[in-house]
């Protein structure tokens, strides 16, 4: 716990004066300001500068006011890459969120091997991504992959997995969803333990049931992290770009083209059109940025 | 938190038993009063329910969590003509260790482990040293703008480093003022690695928790600033130390689109880079027996940091 000031004394290293004091502060600060101040703050404001600039870093960098908002909005795959971020959040938060709190519903009614089943579940958020993809596309592989061999079994025909645009986006929010999984049930888990027994006592008293009491308990005591996690994977699922990058390379037929997908081909694909790629990413921060100040609000009204 | 962190206990068998006296059986251990009530659970149908939702869970979790990455180990063991073969072998005619053998050779693997390990133990010894000063100013010192770059240094969590991965790019391209270019080299992971919002709150919160009579008693005993932060501070915060520093590491080794940019050359590739850019050229066991390797350092990290992980993860989720 915090200890609260005593009036007056704004320090806890209180005997030194006040100009050492805070010499010394910047002194132990200033790694950490360089630091913040180049790989943090700084590209948040450059960010703003190149999207209104066109630079190729040979000559200096010239003001072109809203071209680059004009040259990504006109591109064809503009809205296509919209449009698949946002089909790519909705599918992976109808399984990223809504599976993980009924699993760790269940999870927490367990008594048994529940060291194992942590363990498991939050085992592929351990593995590197890029482990997680390769072994997928494996399992895609129309031929010989996994999952169409296990189809095949039940003697159901095999799918196109990722080469049809029908199943591709789909194919991406399996991934995603196993690889991301383990983290929001454990932290669901951890937060369905601090609910008091007595409060499912006394719903079970007034005679509530299973799933009133699911409705009328547990959901109202977990609701901030509940509303927390749902602003967290939104913006978390918004950026995607490492499934499309490596499983489908966008296609086919720009099927799993994102936003931010895109917005490496501007800067580091398409020869370089940094002002073009920061105009997007301009864009894709400020949609995140909303989220993230609704998150901060429903904190705040929580806490008061 | 703690609730994550403490074993099952085991309740005493008086508790409540819900089955006949006839067939005595060892009830459901039921300490903790959740969703369903002991009673309910220990009723006779109440067990059979939780056996089988018991068996099904563990059967399902086993099948989508494990069986992938036993699929995985077992391609790797199979030959070049097996791994292709359909129907699949659910076991390897003949188990072999060639694929390993040659993703090591093919990969290059020696060096890409090399160079990860080196920067993954860099980013957590840089960012250790930069992080914990940092936040211990910002905890004990109180200077004055404290709370208005603590609040800048948090508000860089909003914004994920995806969105600006150009503007960073472009540093690591040139950093400005100082005009050093950090392509390939260690420095444009461990710079960008130590400038970490979510580090600095958790060691922050945990400074400002440490009892002042602590630091009072250290001074009398004249000891200055630094000497309180190495031998007051440190020692006592070794559990969030514990948890930045596996984060940290963990982080560096997964790490995979900052590296992708920033670390082009074979000489200075990480892992998961490495794997990535030869994975349309080797053969399928082969890229296996590569990721295998790749998941094994972060496998044991979990497996003997399990509960530091979990306690960082919940730490995570209460931030705001």
């Amino acid at each position: 716990m915090p200890v609260p000031p005593r009036a007056g004394i704004p320090a806890d290293l209180l005997e030194i004066p006040m100009i050492k004091r805070n010499l010394t502060a910047y002194g132990f600060m200033c790694a950490a300001l360089i630091c913040f101040t180049f790989f943090a703050w700084y590209p948040i404001v450059h960010q703003f500068l190149l999207s209104f600039q066109q630079t190729n870093f040979v000559t200096e960098a010239e003001w072109v006011g809203l071209d680059n908002f004009r040259t990504v909005i006109e591109d064809p795959a503009f809205g296509t890459a919209w449009l698949n971020t946002l089909a790519f959040t909705g599918l992976a938060l109808l399984c990223g969120y809504v599976v993980p709190f009924v699993v760790a519903l269940v999870l927490n009614e367990l008594r048994h091997c529940r060291a194992y089943l942590r363990f498991v579940v939050y085992l592929p958020v351990m593995l590197p991504p890029i482990v997680g993809v390769l072994l997928f596309r494996w399992f895609y592989d129309p031929g010989p992959g996994l999952f169409n061999q296990i189809l095949d079994l039940f003697g159901i025909p095999g799918l196109a997995w990722l080469d049809s645009t029908s199943t591709a986006l789909i194919s991406l929010v399996i991934v995603s969803t196993w690889m991301n999984l383990g983290s929001a049930t454990l932290i669901y888990l951890a937060a369905l333990q601090n609910i008091p027994s007595d409060l499912y006592e006394a719903a079970e008293l007034d005679g509530a049931g299973l799933f009133r009491r699911i409705r009328f308990v547990t959901i109202p005591q977990t609701r901030l992290i509940l509303l927390l996690m749902l602003m967290l994977q939104i913006v978390a699922t918004m950026q995607v770009f490492l499934e499309p990058f490596l499983l489908t390379g966008g296609g086919p037929e720009n099927a799993t083209v994102t936003v931010a997908y895109l917005m490496y081909q501007y800067a580091f694909v398409y020869g370089g059109n940094f002002g073009a790629g920061g105009a997007l990413g301009m864009m894709l921060m400020f949609v995140l940025l909303a989220f993230a100040a609704v998150q901060l609000r429903l904190t705040r009204e929580e806490k008061m | 938190m703690s609730d994550l962190m403490t074993k099952p206990r085991h309740t005493s068998p008086a508790g409540h038993r819900g089955t006949p006296r006839r067939r005595p059986k060892k009830p459901i251990p039921s300490h903790l009063r959740t969703l369903v009530s002991p009673h309910q659970l220990n009723s006779p149908w109440g067990r059979r329910i939780y056996w089988a939702v018991l068996v099904t869970v563990v059967v399902s979790f086993t099948l989508i969590f494990v069986f992938p990455l036993y699929w995985m180990v077992t391609g790797a063991m199979k030959s070049g003509e097996e791994i292709a073969q359909m129907p699949p072998t659910l076991w390897p005619a003949a188990p072999t260790l060639d694929a390993f053998v040659e993703a090591w050779e093919l990969f290059d693997l020696p060096t890409l482990l090399r160079n990860t390990g080196f920067y993954a133990l860099g980013a957590w010894l840089f960012t250790m040293i930069v992080d914990v000063t940092a936040a211990y100013a910002l905890s004990k010192l109180r200077p004055v703008l404290g709370n208005v770059i603590l609040g800048a240094m948090l508000a860089t969590l909003m914004i994920p480093p995806m969105v600006v991965l150009i503007p960073t790019y472009l540093v690591a391209v040139e950093m400005p003022v100082f005009g050093w270019e950090l392509l390939n080299t260690p420095w444009a992971i461990w710079f960008p690695a130590a400038a970490n919002g979510f580090n600095i709150f958790l060691l922050k919160r945990f400074f400002d928790s440490i009892p002042r009579e602590l630091i009072e008693a250290a001074q009398i005993d004249g000891a200055g600033p630094l000497r309180i932060l190495v031998s007051v501070v440190i020692p006592v915060s070794r559990p969030i130390l514990g948890v930045v520093s596996i984060f940290t590491v963990v982080a560096t080794f997964r790490d995979f689109v900052w590296p992708l940019l920033v670390l082009t050359e074979d000489e200075t590739m990480t892992i998961s880079v490495g794997l990535s850019q030869v994975s349309n050229m080797v053969t399928q066991n082969a890229l296996m027996a590569g990721l295998v390797v790749a998941s094994i350092p972060t496998i044991i990290v979990f497996f003997f940091f399990q509960r530091h992980i979990m306690a960082g993860l919940t730490a995570g989720s209460l931030k705001g």
